[in-house]
């Protein structure tokens, strides 16, 4: 079909990750030794596997671990390279892309989402190998928030019960956080102490307090002292380009070393392209995928889609049949739809003093007031505001976005980076039909229709984000910034496009992750999501998989798999 | 340009130290180690980006210039993109080759010269009118200017010279920091190996951050 698929294209500089698959011959990757391996159990394409996992992220990641130490077998796919972040990751903005899933989309709609390092990941690990490394959890009204708050849909989980996984989850990635969390029921302590705060973290929380809200150290994946194989975290700073040190506990340094001792073949640099169902029963009978120049098939009893909320839908469309013209697991109509991402909007401003914000992990204070308060607001849904700590690509990329600087005024602007702070928000976005992922006419490198992404923002979602930028604005003028300015238009994670659900009109999947349709086939990752809250979703995608892992072993022992 | 805010810091100085590992050594030998005649544009295309790069990150001051039309050209001649393409735009290196094209037809229109034998002036004033849209030619087609603008010629310009060690050096970033990463986080405060910032109300502080910056390993 394709004479050259690259995992990305382009010119890396660094390693052989992206050339052919490393994940081979019995072993895999042992990502915290240079040149290490592992051994790897493996399996054969027409040894139908009880679960195939279509990527390895938040959500595949964290399920094919625990389901492979349940003791099923797993086989998980990614189309993304297996790193070693010792040896393959440089300090560097532009090569760092690598980590991106860079393959094409289209974007439209009133608001465009900008694709790329904020909502995607193409690697072994999925976006947490390069993601911010906050871990929040949903105020537990979110989890009804239309019964509760009256807006958005219910979910069909309990907080309580979540409550429980998200300490589970805050374990295995044995988050550094503070004594105690400012707002939310009680929880328990944090596994590690909170990360030293940096100048741009101390602006948060002077203009916090000058305002009279609460203010904490965010609860971070990186650790503030040994952990296993982990050093402590080097405040080097790039940890959205990947975390060269594996202070990081993401899916690869975390899920997948557990997956690979507990039997689990993790299979990189492989791409799925379909899924197949029996035209007779209608149940799935394994995944075809690309890997090593050819087209593979691999059987299973279950197939899982964890491919996040653009991946996942596209999948889902793309394997129609006869039997199933719109889509798998798609008799709702609701497969592509409701597309939710975050309000990303910002404040910055300059300081007299030197702040230097590209030293530690980028957000190490957050305020969630806006959460967690329902007075005085004229519109839907929470949000919450963290400090910044922007590389110089990314931060010129704000001034170039957010102001059209160009020229002189703009190398002029430049040379303030020093003394620049920020305040950035994390804003729940309502769901709402018209936003969706469909499949578009032209063919990526394998051959495979792209998706086409397509948004517009709600008068909800416009009032939230004015009321936001104007407290953050607030803030950061009481911290004593000046030369203020608003970045107006920026979002960040996905959600959605599967969304969990009490019944198989108004969902594609239940509450233990299960589509409607298809008994044996799956969804777990932030595409289950039927609204998205005003916090990082990692931490939630990660608690849902354990919690789908435990209702898997119970179906299972019941005899209702 | 003001002067130099970091006198004498070069990010460069701390390649064979603590701050760099080997995956960003080779990454930035193989950035800094770049190609001057295009591949990917053609001889008139390749005068007229020089011509806007020289417009959209003017290079006056006593650093190491940044071939910012070489990098570009080899980013394009690469084929890494930026995973997306917005409905209103042609893929990116349609985008350039057309965009490059109208900005000299434009400029024919206009002054009956190539973009690159204006006068500065005219230059910026061409280059304000695409950025508000208000540029006509057949040549753009269905390409909005004012998303070629913002989405291509300011995003990509700018991504090129802030990827250059140079620009590091320029703003007092502390650029590749791993193994050691950073000690001091708090105001005012700086590791040896970060840059010295000049004062410019203390005249004496720009010595001092020289002397500092020399020693930065």
């Amino acid at each position: 079909m394709c004479a050259d698929v690259r995992a990305n294209a382009g010119d890396y500089a660094v390693g052989d990750a992206l050339d052919r698959p490393r994940a081979t011959g019995g072993r895999a990757p042992d990502v915290f030794r240079v040149g290490g391996w592992v051994p790897m159990r493996e399996f054969r394409d027409d040894e139908a596997v009880d679960f195939v996992i279509v990527g390895t992220g938040a959500g595949g990641g964290t399920l094919a671990c625990r389901l492979a130490e349940m003791g099923f077998s797993v086989v998980a796919l990614d189309a993304g390279p297996y790193f070693r972040p010792l040896e393959d990751f440089a300090s560097d903005e532009t090569e760092q892309t690598k980590l991106y899933w860079l393959d094409h989309r289209i974007t439209d709609g009133a608001n465009p989402i900008t694709m790329g390092g904020k909502n995607s990941g193409k690697a072994v690990g999925g976006s947490t190998v390069h993601f911010a490394m906050v871990s929040l959890r949903f105020r537990p009204e979110w989890f009804r928030s239309r019964s509760a708050l009256g807006y958005g849909v219910d979910w069909p989980l309990d907080w309580r019960e979540m409550w429980k996984y998200y300490a589970a989850a805050e374990r295995a990635l044995s988050i550094s956080g503070p004594l105690t969390y400012p707002w939310g029921p009680k929880r328990p302590r944090y596994p590690y102490r909170a990360h030293e705060l940096n100048a741009a973290a101390r602006v948060l929380a002077l203009g916090a307090e000058r305002q009279g809200y609460r203010w904490t150290e965010t609860p971070l994946a990186t650790v503030s002292a040994p952990h296993g194989r982990s050093p402590p975290c080097v405040y080097r700073g790039f940890c959205r380009f990947g975390c060269a040190t594996n202070a990081k506990q993401s899916a690869l340094t975390v899920w997948m070393p557990r997956a690979l001792a507990a039997g689990a073949e993790i299979r990189d640099l492989a791409m799925a392209g379909r899924i197949e169902t029996d035209p007779s029963t209608g149940l799935a009978t394994g995944v075809h995928y690309y890997r090593d120049g050819e087209w593979r098939f691999q059987r299973a009893r279950n197939v899982v889609v964890a491919g996040y909320a653009v991946e996942t839908p596209r999948l889902l469309l793309a394997s129609q049949t006869s039997r199933f013209p719109d889509g798998l697991a798609n008799r709702s109509g609701l497969v592509g739809r409701n597309l939710m991402t975050q309000s990303n909007q910002a404040v910055f401003g300059r300081m007299e003093q030197e702040v230097r914000w590209y030293k530690g992990p980028p957000s190490l204070t957050i305020s969630e007031h806006w959460n967690y308060e329902d007075r005085n607001k004229d519109f839907f849904g929470g949000y919450c505001w963290m400090a910044q700590g922007p590389l110089p690509i990314e931060w010129v990329t704000v001034q170039t976005g957010a102001r059209g600087l160009w020229g002189e005024r703009l190398r002029e602007e430049m040379t303030h980076y020093n003394h620049q702070v920020g305040l950035k928000m994390v804003g729940e976005m309502l769901p709402d039909e018209r936003n969706t992922v469909t499949l578009a006419d032209e063919v990526d490198q394998y051959g495979l229709k792209v998706a086409r992404v397509t948004y517009s923002w709600s008068d909800n979602d416009k009032r939230l984000i004015q009321h936001a930028l104007d407290q953050m604005h607030e803030s950061l003028s009481l911290a004593g910034a000046t030369h203020l300015f608003r970045q107006e238009d920026d979002t960040n994670h996905l959600a959605g496009t599967a969304r969990m659900g009490f019944d198989a009109d108004h969902s594609v999947v239940d509450a233990d992750c299960r589509s409607w349709d298809i008994r044996n086939l799956w969804v777990c990752d932030g595409s289950v999501f039927p609204t998205t809250g005003g916090v990082n979703p990692s931490l939630t995608i990660q608690a849902i998989a354990l919690r789908t892992a435990d209702r898997i072993r119970d179906l299972a022992a019941r005899g209702e798999l | 340009m003001t002067e130099d805010r970091y006198p004498g810091y070069d990010v460069l100085s701390k390649q064979a130290g603590l701050s760099w590992n080997e995956a960003t050594r080779r990454t930035i030998e193989q950035r800094l180690d770049i190609r001057q005649e295009p591949q990917f544009f053609d001889a008139g295309q390749w005068q007229t980006l020089g011509a806007l790069c020289d417009r959209i990150v003017p290079q006056t001051g006593q650093r190491p210039t940044v071939p910012l039309a070489a990098m570009l050209d080899a980013r394009l001649t690469s084929g890494r993109t930026d995973g997306f393409r917005r409905a209103k735009l042609p893929e990116q290196g349609e985008a350039w080759r057309r965009g490059l094209g109208a900005l000299d037809a434009e400029s024919q229109r206009l002054h009956s010269r190539r973009f690159h034998e204006l006068s500065v002036a005219q230059q910026d004033a061409l280059l304000l009118a695409v950025q508000r849209g208000d540029a006509t030619c057949e040549a753009w087609g269905d390409m909005a200017p004012a998303e070629f603008f913002s989405h291509r010629v300011l995003l990509d310009i700018a991504a090129a010279y802030y990827s250059h060690p140079s620009s590091w050096s320029e703003v007092g970033f502390g650029g590749p920091a791993s193994p050691r990463g950073y000690v001091r986080m708090e105001f005012d405060r700086r590791d040896p190996w970060e840059a010295a910032e000049a004062l410019e109300a203390d005249p004496d502080s720009a010595l001092r951050a020289e002397r500092e910056n020399r020693r930065v390993r």
